[in-house]
Order: C-alpha cells, then structure tokens, then sequence
C-alpha cells in the first residue's frame, strides 16, 4: 500500500480555506518560512480513501476477539462517540469562566464521585493523561507528604515487584526515587520475607499491581499493608487490573493511600491505537491538600475550578484533563450503574473459563484460581518442538484472533497472558479456546506451520532488526534506495 | 552466527563476560551464551576510552531489539581501546564473540583480581546451573 | 445489561467447566477482611435513552453559542468531516498500542505518515508518536536536554504558555533540575537575557509565537542558547507552520507543540495530542513511541515499532520516559487535516489567521483599545488594553454574546487591563465587528 506522500499530486487541494478580502499582515523576513512543508497533495476523496484503507489494514474491537493481557479490550459502546460530539462538550474551550462550564464541571464532579466510592479514596484529580503519568503524579504527592513531615531526605526508595509494569520503576526514576525490587513467591504472591527485609525508614513507599500481573490477587495484602503502614511508608496501587475488583474489593479498603484508574481499560474508552486515555489519581484525605490544581468544587448546586490550593504539587498536563476520555467514561459508568461489579465478576469468570479449558495444553506456572487474567506458559512447547510464545501468538492471527501479550512479566518464560474481558460471548471464548488447542497440535505436526505465520495478514513478519539498526523514521520522499529489496 | 563455545585459555564472570588476559592488559567480551540469550546485537553503548571501570559493575551496555543488557566488567582498569567495529556492526559479537568481536582492551589496576574469575570448568558449572 | 453476552444457562455451564458451585467462589483469593460487602453507592443504570437525555441535558449547561475569540493554547479552528469520518472508523479507533504489527499496519503506517508530516513541519529528522498535550512535551524536552548536556537548569521564557511552564515546574524536581524563567521586554524576549540566564543550563524553551501572539525573534534566541551550550527548544503552533520559519531551520535541537489546532475539537480541554520532534542526533534519548519502515520476509514494505529499548516495558528504571499511552489518535486526526490542507491549504489557513486577526486589531485601535504591544508583529493572537478590569470588559462582551478573550491578568500581574484575543478562519468580518461593539 502506498503512504499517502506517495499518492500525492502537486497542485491538488482537499480542503478550501476561507480567503477574506482582506490585508494579509507581513511576516518579518528572518521569521517567514522559507521552504513549504512536503505536505501531501490530494482531494478531498482519496484522502478519505487512503485512511479507509488504512483502517482495513488494522485490527480493533470492532474487529474480534482481542484478548492483550493487562489492557482490557472491552466493548466500546458507540453511544459514547455520539455523546462526545455533543456541541456542548466538543465546542467548549478549556478556559471559560467557571459560569460557562457548569454541565462539564458537574460531568467532572460525578466522575470523582463514582472513582472515590470504586476505589474507596476521598478525593480525586482527573488530570493525568495516561497511568503512566498517574503513577508520576502519586509520587510526586509521595514527595509533598513527606517534605511536611520533614522526611522527604531520608525516604529515598519506593519497593516494585519483579512482575511489575516497566512504567513503574520508570516513574520512580522520573520521580527523582531509586528502585527497590522485592521477588515473587512459588504461589505468585509477593515474597513477604523479602519484603520484610527491605523495607525500612528509607523507604517512601510501595507500588502495586492488584491483582497483579500475574493475575492473581495478593492472598497476604493486609500483612503487605501493615508492613508499610507501620514502617511510616505509602502505599500506591497501580490500577490497571482494576477491571478484576469493581465493586468487590476497594484498593482504599485494601490499605492503598493513592490510586491509579485507567480510564481506557476498565471504563472503556477507546484506545485509538495507542491513546488517548486518562488516568486519574484517587487519594485518601492525607494527601488531598497536595494534589494538582484546579480541583473541581461544589458549592450548593454550582459547581468550580479551585485553583487556591497552596500546598499543591502543581500542574502535571494542562487544563482539568482530557476531558472527552471522561464523557466516555462516565457514560459508561452510568450505563452500569451498581451493576460494575457483574461487570468484573464476568470478566473474572470467561478468564477462568478459558484458564480451566487450556491449562492441560500449556504450561500454568501458578496453578490458582484467576482473576480477570491469567499468564500460561509455551515453555514445554520451545522444549520438544521448538515453538515459542511469539509463534503461537503469530499463528492466533491466522484464526482471525489478536494474541495475547506475550513475554510479560518477565518472571514467567514464554508468557502468554491472556484477557477475555466481559464482552465476550460464550461461542467467542470457546472458538479462541479451540484455536488454542489447535495450535499446540500443529506445534508437534507441522511445527513450520506456526513459524512462519501469520499467513493471512497484510505483511508476514517483519525485520525489526533491520529497523533498529537502520532507523527509518520518516518518509525519505525519493524512490527506494535499495535496489535489491522489492519495496512495495 | 557462530556455534556454542566456551575457550579454554579465557576466565568467565558469572554474567556471562570473558577476560584474555596478556599481561597487565585485558580484552574484554561476552560469552556465546549471552549473546545467545539476547538474539543478533544491534546497539553497543561503549564506555570513553581512558574511563575507569571496576570489577563487577557495568561499564556499558549492549541491546538487541526486545532487550538491553549491562556489561559487566570481570576486571577492574582503565580503558586503552574500544572495538570501533562492533560499534558499526554490532552483529559481530553474534557471530564471532571471541575474536572479532571483542568489547574493550583494559589496563588492569588491580590484577589479583583474576583469582576470583572462574575457569572454564566453573563457567559451564555457572551455565549448568541456569 | 447490554453489554455483556453471557445467559444465565452459560454462567452455570462455565461454573461447571471450571470446577466451581458459584461466581463468589471465584473471588476466594480475595482475603475477608477487603471484601466489599455492600453494593456500589453509584447512581442507577440508565438505558441508552435515559445516558442520552442525561448527558444531553449537562452539554446544554455549557455556554459555547458565544464567538469565540479565546485562545491562549487551546483554539477555535475547523476540524473537516473527514476527520471524524476516519476517526469513527472502528479498526482504528478501537486498536490498542500496535504491539503486533501484523494486525496493526493501519495504525502503524499512519504513526509512521504522521512522524513525516511533524518533521516536515518543524525541519528535524525525527518525531515520536505523540505526547500527551503540549504542557507535557516540554517537560519530556527537559528530560532529553538534561540527559544530553548533563546539565541541571533549564530556561524557560515568560512569554511561553503559563500552564506549560506550571507543568515544566510541576516536573523538574523529580528529574534533579532548576527551572528558570526569562522575563519579556514588551511583548518579547530578548536574546542577551536568554544568553546569559543560559550558561550551564540544559535547554532554553521559548514560544513562537510566544503567549502574547507575538512573533520573537527566534533564530537569535536559539543562537543565544547554543552559544551557551544549551538545547534550543521551540513550542511553535502547527498552523503556524506554513507561514513562519521551521525551528529546524534556525538551530532548535527540539521542536514541541500543542497538536490541537491541527485536528482536534476543543473539548474542554482534551483529549489532544503533544508533538516532540528533535535532531536525528537525539533519537535514542527520546521519549515514547517510534514507527520505522522496514520489510517483511518477503521484503514487502512494512511499519513496526522501533528502538523500543529505550522505553519503559525493556529498560525499566533507566527508560527515556514512562509513558507508553500516548495519543495517536487525536495524532491521526492532525495528520488527517494537514493532509487535507497540503503545503497550500496550511499556508493559507496561516494567512488567513493573520488577516482577520490583524483586522480585529485594527478595528479595536480604531475604537481606543489600545494594543497590547503595540510595535511588535503578531500571528493570529494579540493583547488588547481594555481601559479597565480585562474581567469586567470580558463580562460586559458576553453579555452581548461574545467572548472576547483571555484576561492576561490571571497570569501576569499588572497586565489585569488586557486582553488576549484569538482570531481563527472560523471568524468573520462580521464577528469581529461584533466584538469591537462588545469591548467599546
């Protein structure tokens, strides 16, 4: 398929712009711009065509089945996209006095409500744009608590499990914190001696995924609290699995003080190949005073932006965050209503219905009961037949099926981790389970099958080497430079 | 890509990094296992020549597409030479991790040290082990 | 509830598979002691009637039948239908990151035409896959110029974006640096403060066009910062671009922007995207997302997620950046209007930023509201002296179903007389005359 400079003809326009009949005002000669950008030149209609093209070339819920362990690929539901496009939201500018914002405020202000009883915190900032950057933000608040303490020089480490995202200790480099990692146990808990042993009056805090990577929910998470709390140290919960807990356990009650929410997992907003998402913090009362400005208020049935917040970190992202995330989200919410927790319990029972079908074909490293996810192991099948984690993910395409994350956590070899969430009907989950066991089949009959799959997508697969070692990152507007590859 | 072997007249660093010492200068590199375990190199981060390295902790790194990886020092010194080659073709290390391939040349400072290396019997002990 | 498949007679089926009497056995790893033991205090499910009703109901709470002429980051621009035509498309809308670049070609190659297009904007050889907006791609150019220099300040000028710079502050302790700022003389920067505030800093980040609207002299303030050994860095506008200078083309190591007014409907503020492109030299030090061309086995041309070693999910504590969810999709929708506009388009949409907005200036002079910096060339944004509180003057417009800007004073003490007017190509002649009634 051509890239869309490749399709471009000088002097072909697909958008008119206004030309009022008035002076244009000179630009200062060393200010004006030289060279025009190498924009692409099309019309209107195979502009359209190009990105419809495109689409078809790419895999999306709407598609099928997309079971990525850790991102829960739930249904989208499209009433959230007409919702967003209402004039009211889409056409609102960030900076309006308060008195023009009331229904986004309140919308802001609902949001928090339902985030503080989910996760059983006292207050929220919806501003972070991602959990990344809500991981960031926690941290920073860690800083802010204890510089009023006067310990903010002595607590210098925060404790990661080694089945952690790699956002986490990113953040604490981030943060300015130094990494302290602590193992994880023969039953996928975290190692509590090891904890023990690490934890002491440097330490800031924890950061924790529950259930965690693994999928599992940590069995010992009051002694993990009191180990914590009683050395003077935080507690921070990574929510990307919260999709697990909605209305059955809440990371406040759990002993958490400040807590992530991916908005673009567990309440559905769409990830758009990448982002956007949101990822907004709920913390317990002794970190309220710090978190970033503006809050949003209530006073009576008005609602405000509070920017009189003297002990605040700041700002971590500009304005009150991305707001559309947030009509999406709370639509959701609304759609659910108390009825969030079928929604987890749902997505805890497909999970264990496709655990307890394929635990015979592949390796099950922690043989427990799952939550919403879990993590199997193509460790036997590298052993007898030479088929990896990445083979049996490449050959899942092939039965029109997105794989499931694979080679995370690193704690397990050839992990496959895998995600049904709740939107998938039964004839779904058991279509892919039979995909599954098909594919450890071939791996001992036609192990070259799967080696060389996909064989039904647009490429087959790619030479990452190649784009590693000679970057090409941008259109080089000149006609392949190798005549020995065929480029296409 | 070359085929699995571990030279006798080298000393072993349990992560998987090899030391040819000739007097009081080393070369540098790592195992055919670690350059097995991380698939073909793309990137070596080398340290400055004249920089100081100690025994044990890193003194530059070395990736491939999904991993990057520390270089552990089995020796400590200064760096007289970095191995220009396998900074432009880092495959190198894949396909000759003895030779040509090699990492940086050192001039020990404290050569004693070398008593706390392993011999090859050790090593494939270390290996056995994984 | 809709959205969920299962029958009641499937839930007891799989029970059975799994081995288990009921669905809260599942949840038996889950100690006593943290169970949640009532139902959620959450409002009642609402029918897709009722969410509909309801949320129409909060969106007509807002006031946005006013003529827009605030800016001040965020800017009223016209988002084409095909936009949200492309963004509406299911495969693509509802695609995770392309971790699997066999079932994400579309959004790989659209990352890949969209890292093309910043570069072709900006003149440098590399962009990533978006940031989260245009506050946070300056913290992350903090993060690539202390790691670059090895140096522990950077120098921000007071005439860039207040929230950037809160959020620039917001950042810095955490990554070990010293944030200082470089106040304006009349509107601009001078270039003699910036090289001495310069001396042992990281990076200089200015704006161009700076907050007020006007145009800085940016080839000398990027000249000042290199002479001192620091990363040039502009936030430049990308709607600027067809009509002023490409910062890769007077020395910027970096080039940053908010991406909103290429693509992206207000909204409140969000979702937008950020844009962070750099010389090629800075390529391993950048932060997030990068798409690279390579071939399939059959050398077939193909796109994949690239030098991924320096993110989070491989170097862990020692990555570039934390992020990993970005915003391509709002990316997408800038590079689906720049493609509509083309070279031409972009140019004339610079244009015509710049004619109305020179006209609303002139009118208002006309009419005694002095501008703000009277002799200093802008592009489609200047401050207007109201002749009293910017505050009560920004009532008394919408009163008349105006709103007449951004009041200066929220940010520059003594500046609480003026007004910060945005002019895009969705305003008229006509609008603009409203607004000189409104503010006269």
């Amino acid at each position: 398929m051509k890239l869309i400079y490749e399709r471009s003809q000088a002097g072909r326009r697909g958008l008119a712009v206004p030309r009022p009949d008035l002076p244009v005002p000179e630009v200062p000669e060393e200010l004006r711009r030289r060279e025009a950008p190498r924009l692409p030149e099309l019309a209107e209609p195979e502009v359209l065509r190009h990105f419809t093209e495109l689409s078809t070339r790419n895999f999306g819920i709407d598609t099928g089945f997309y079971p990525l362990g850790s991102c829960t690929m739930k249904y989208n539901p499209r009433i959230n996209e007409r919702l967003v496009g209402l004039p009211g939201f889409a056409n609102l500018h960030p900076l309006v006095e308060d008195d023009a914002a009331q229904g986004a405020l309140e919308l802001e202000w609902r949001l928090q409500e339902i985030l503080r009883e989910v996760t059983g915190l006292d207050a929220v900032s919806l501003q972070p744009a991602a959990g990344s950057q809500g991981e960031l933000t926690g941290l920073m608040l860690f800083h802010a608590y204890f510089a009023d303490r006067g310990e903010d020089g002595q607590r210098r480490k925060v404790v990661i499990p080694d089945t952690a995202h790699g956002t986490n200790p990113a953040s604490v480099t981030m943060a300015g914190y130094e990494v302290t990692p602590v193992r994880t146990d023969a039953r996928g808990n975290v190692d509590l001696d090891d904890l023990r042993a690490k934890v002491d009056e440097h330490t800031a805090g924890l950061m924790l995924t529950n259930p965690s990577t693994l999928g599992l929910f940590e069995e010992r998470i009051e002694e993990i609290r009191d180990v914590f709390h009683g050395a003077g140290a935080l507690m921070y919960y990574d929510g990307a699995n919260l999709n697990a807990v909605c209305g059955i356990s809440r990371p406040g009650d759990m002993g958490f003080d400040v807590v992530h929410i991916n908005l673009h997992k567990t309440f559905s907003q769409p990830h758009g190949g990448g982002g956007p998402g949101g990822g907004p913090i709920a913390v317990r009362e002794t970190l309220a005073p710090y978190l970033p400005v503006p809050v949003v208020a209530r006073e009576g049935d008005a609602f405000r932006l509070d920017y009189d917040r003297p002990r605040s970190i700041g700002k971590v992202r500009a304005f009150t965050g991305p707001f559309g995330v947030f009509v999406r989200s709370y639509a959701f919410m609304r759609a659910y209503g108390p009825a969030l927790r079928e929604m987890s319990e749902v997505a805890v029972l497909n999970a264990n219905y496709l655990l307890a079908r394929l635990k015979e074909a592949y390796d099950l490293p922690y043989d427990r009961l799952c939550m919403h996810e879990f993590v199997l192991s193509a460790r036997s099948l590298k052993k007898q037949h030479g088929i990896a984690a990445t083979d049996v993910a490449k050959r899942l395409m092939d039965y029109g099926f997105h794989p499931p994350t694979v080679y995370f956590p690193l704690v397990v070899p050839e992990a496959l981790m895998i995600e049904p969430t709740e939107s998938e009907a039964r004839e779904t989950l058991d279509a892919f389970v039979e995909a599954m066991l098909a594919i450890a089949g071939e791996a001992a009959e036609e192990p070259e099958t799967l080696k060389e799959a996909p064989h039904g997508r647009p490429v087959r697969r790619l030479d990452e080497v190649r784009a590693t070692k000679r970057p090409v990152v941008r259109h080089g507007f000149e006609p392949a430079l190798d005549p020995h590859e065929t480029v296409r | 890509m070359a085929t699995e072997s571990y030279p006798d007249d080298l000393l072993y660093h349990p992560e998987h990094d090899w030391a040819r010492i000739d007097g009081d200068e080393a070369v540098l590199g790592i195992t055919w296992h670690a350059q097995d375990a991380l698939g073909e190199l793309v990137h070596y981060e080398p340290p400055d020549v004249g920089a100081t390295v100690s025994k044990d902790a890193s003194y530059g790194e070395i990736e491939s597409v999904k991993a990057v990886s520390d270089l552990i020092s089995p020796l400590s010194g200064e760096v007289l030479e970095v191995n220009e080659k396998v900074v432009d073709a880092p495959e190198t290390v894949n396909e000759d991790p003895y030779g040509d391939g090699w990492l940086i040349r050192i001039r020990l400072t404290n050569p004693a040290e070398r008593e706390q290396l392993l011999d090859l019997a050790g090593y494939k002990q270390v290996l056995e082990n994984e | 509830m809709s959205y969920l498949s299962l029958t009641d007679a499937d839930r007891e089926e799989m029970l059975r598979t799994i081995g288990v009497e009921s669905i809260d056995e599942l949840f038996r790893d889950v100690p006593a002691g943290v169970r949640f033991d009532r139902e959620l205090d959450v409002p009642p499910a609402l029918t897709e009637v009722e969410l509909q009703r309801h949320l129409e109901e909060l969106a007509a709470q807002n006031a946005v039948d006013e003529v827009c002429f605030l800016g001040a980051g965020v800017y009223d621009h016209h988002v084409p239908a095909v936009v949200d035509a492309v963004l509406q498309r299911g495969e693509l809308l509802t695609a995770y990151t392309p971790y699997q670049p066999e079932m994400s070609q579309g959004v790989l190659q659209a990352i890949f035409e969209y890292q093309t297009a910043i570069c072709e904007l900006t003149g440098m050889d590399v962009s990533n896959a978006s940031g989260y907006d245009g506050a946070t791609v300056a913290a992350d150019a903090c993060y690539v110029a202390k790691h670059a220099t090895g140096r522990s300040r950077v120098v921000v000028t007071e005439a860039t974006n207040p929230q950037v710079r809160q959020v620039v502050k917001t950042y810095a302790p955490g990554f070990g640096l010293e944030v200082v700022e470089v106040p304006h003389d009349g509107g601009t920067t001078d270039p003699d403060r910036v090289r001495d505030a310069a001396r042992d800093a990281a990076a200089v980040i200015f704006q161009q066009p700076n907050f007020f609207g006007c145009l800085e002299p940016a080839p000398d303030l990027a000249a000042a910062a290199s002479e001192a050994g620091a990363l040039p860095v502009a936030h430049v506008d990308p709607v600027s671009l067809g009509v002023l200078e490409a910062p890769g083309r007077y020395g910027c190591a970096l080039a940053i922007g908010e991406g909103q007014p290429a693509g992206n409907a207000m909204s409140y503020g969000g979702p937008h995207y950020g844009f962070l492109a750099a010389r090629g030299e800075y390529i391993r030090r950048l932060p997030g997302r990068i798409v690279g061309e390579t071939v399939d086995v059959e050398g077939k041309r193909g796109f994949v997620l690239t030098l991924q070693t320096r993110e989070q999910h491989i170097r862990r504590e020692k990555a570039t950046s934390n992020i990993t969810t970005n915003q391509t999709l709002l990316a997408l929708a800038g590079l689906v209007h720049l493609s509509l506009l083309g070279p031409q388009g972009l140019r004339e949409l610079g244009e015509t930023c710049m004619a109305l907005a020179g006209y609303a200036r002139e009118r208002l002079a006309a009419a005694g509201l002095e501008p703000l910096f009277p002799d200093r060339p802008t592009f489609k944004e200047f401050g207007v002296r109201t002749g009293r509180n910017a505050r009560e003057a920004l009532a008394a417009a919408r009163s008349h179903g105006v709103y007449a800007g951004y009041p200066l004073g929220r940010d520059y003490p003594g500046l609480d007389d003026a007004l910060l007017v945005a002019v895009t190509e969705k305003r008229t002649v006509e609008e603009i005359d409203r607004l000189v009634e409104a503010l006269s």
